[in-house]
């Protein structure tokens, strides 16, 4: 990726990112539905379902929330452009932050109680997340000597081997950036929840449009960090994110949600023992 | 097809129903009927949904529950009726809390009978509910170029 001009490969994520994440959204309402004993709906439903909620009227009862969720939006796609065009990781990790912090903003915007209880567990969320992303930006610093992606998707190794402590807590909090089961604590693709949508109950029509579009990015953004971990082994990179797309569905349809006390806790735990564990091992050596 | 038929996300409210219709509303999710398949989703927020399916005939102290739904929920929409106590008020039709059939409070688009209704009559309800969308969604279009 790194031999491409970094603005090429900015606008190619952009354009392409949309349509490898509704692909991937789509193969998992399959997949689900399958572990389920249904059908599923068809692999283009996410699309549909954006396109759709931009064909219905807007209703808000305070406009700021759209400005709120367009800053969302942008954030998102702006992180993973600057992620594929090979840029800082930190500013990436910043990035990504502040485009949630927006969509937080967003949730509390309207008096919704759904929605604020929602924006706090997103908070929360965050909260358990974050020290992960940063020590695993720490660990891929320390093999690859760069902060630099465009530097750190050219390793010849595979940095996986030094790093399998970060690579497992990754993968743990990915289950709260894909909002799946046990950790969909703020909002979840299923209805008859506690909190109806959490975050997202009081966006509507195009609002809610721009929210599963960003998810849609963030997703794509994920998988990317994940093929840090291979370097330039590009194709055990995507039998990897099969696999633990695999993996994720299943432990989605196997688990019900718990307390945030204990997503917090448990996100916490791994990161210290795992990453910073791992990180800790690999200063030393 | 437009987008809006292949994408429909339902709200279902419980008006006074003896929960038969209810049961028959979520067979339609279980793994025999699988409405996923036309990308049909039971969202329970108004805010989110196209298709707001109702059972049971409405009573005197949910009556504005109903209408807060029905305004909730963003255009355009439709409402289903589902069952014969939704439709007319059934066998409850002449007590002393029951106002009728779901029509005396909102405007209902399709009528589904039934005690209980169907599966199959239910999902056939829904897929001309969404004709009836689609052309609701034409007309608010038509309504927007005019008003520009």
């Amino acid at each position: 990726m790194s031999q491409l001009d970094p603005f090429l490969a900015a606008g190619l994520f952009i354009i392409l990112a949309p349509v490898v994440g509704v692909l991937i959204t789509g193969l998992d309402r399959i997949l689900t539905a399958r572990m389920q004993g249904r059908v599923g709906p068809p692999v283009l439903q996410p699309l549909y379902d954006i396109g759709k909620l931009f064909q219905k009227r807007q209703v808000a009862v305070w406009g700021a929330q759209s400005f709120f969720i367009f800053c969302y939006l942008i954030f998102i796609v702006f992180t993973g452009a600057l992620f594929f065009a090979g840029g800082d990781i930190l500013l990436v990790i910043f990035a990504f932050t502040l485009g949630h912090v927006f969509l937080v903003l967003g949730a509390y915007v309207s008096y919704s109680p759904y929605a604020h209880i929602g924006a706090e567990r997103e908070l929360i969320q965050l909260m358990a997340v974050e020290p992960m992303i940063i020590i695993a930006a720490i660990g891929l610093y320390q093999v690859n000597g760069s902060f630099l992606v465009g530097e750190m998707a050219n390793h010849p190794g595979l940095p996986i081997l030094l790093l399998p402590g970060v690579f497992l807590g990754f993968i743990f909090i990915l289950t709260f950036k894909l909002r799946k089961s046990p950790f969909d604590l703020a909002t979840s693709h299923h209805a008859h929840q506690e909190l109806v949508k959490g975050s997202t109950t009081e966006f509507s029509g195009w609002t809610l449009a721009m929210v599963e579009l960003a998810h849609i990015y963030e997703l794509v953004v994920m998988l990317g960090f994940i093929w840090l971990f291979f370097g330039d082994h590009l194709w055990l990179c995507v039998i990897a994110i099969a696999a633990i797309m695999f993996l994720e569905i299943l432990v989605d349809n196997c688990t019900s949600r718990i307390k945030w006390q204990d997503a917090l806790i448990s996100a916490w735990f791994v990161t210290l023992v795992a990453g910073a564990g791992n990180i800790f091992a690999l200063s030393i050596m | 097809m437009s987008y809006l038929q292949k994408s429909p996300w339902i709200i279902h409210y419980d008006a006074s129903s003896c929960n038969g219709c209810d049961i028959e509303v979520l067979a339609c999710l279980t793994p025999l009927y699988d409405v996923e398949r036309f990308g049909i989703l039971n969202t329970g927020n108004p805010k989110h949904a196209d298709i707001f399916v109702i059972t049971g005939g409405v009573n005197e102290m949910n009556k504005e529950v109903v209408q807060n739904i029905y305004e909730q929920m963003p255009n355009p929409k439709v409402v289903v009726a589902v069952g014969i106590c939704a439709c007319s008020g059934g066998v409850f039709r002449e007590c002393y809390n029951i106002s009728g059939g779901v029509a005396t409070v909102i405007p209902v688009d399709v009528y589904v009978p039934g005690c209980a209704a169907r599966p199959e009559s239910i999902i056939d309800g829904i897929v001309q509910a969404l004709e009836i969308l689609e052309e609701k969604r034409q007309e608010m279009k038509r309504e927007k170029r005019e008003a520009a």
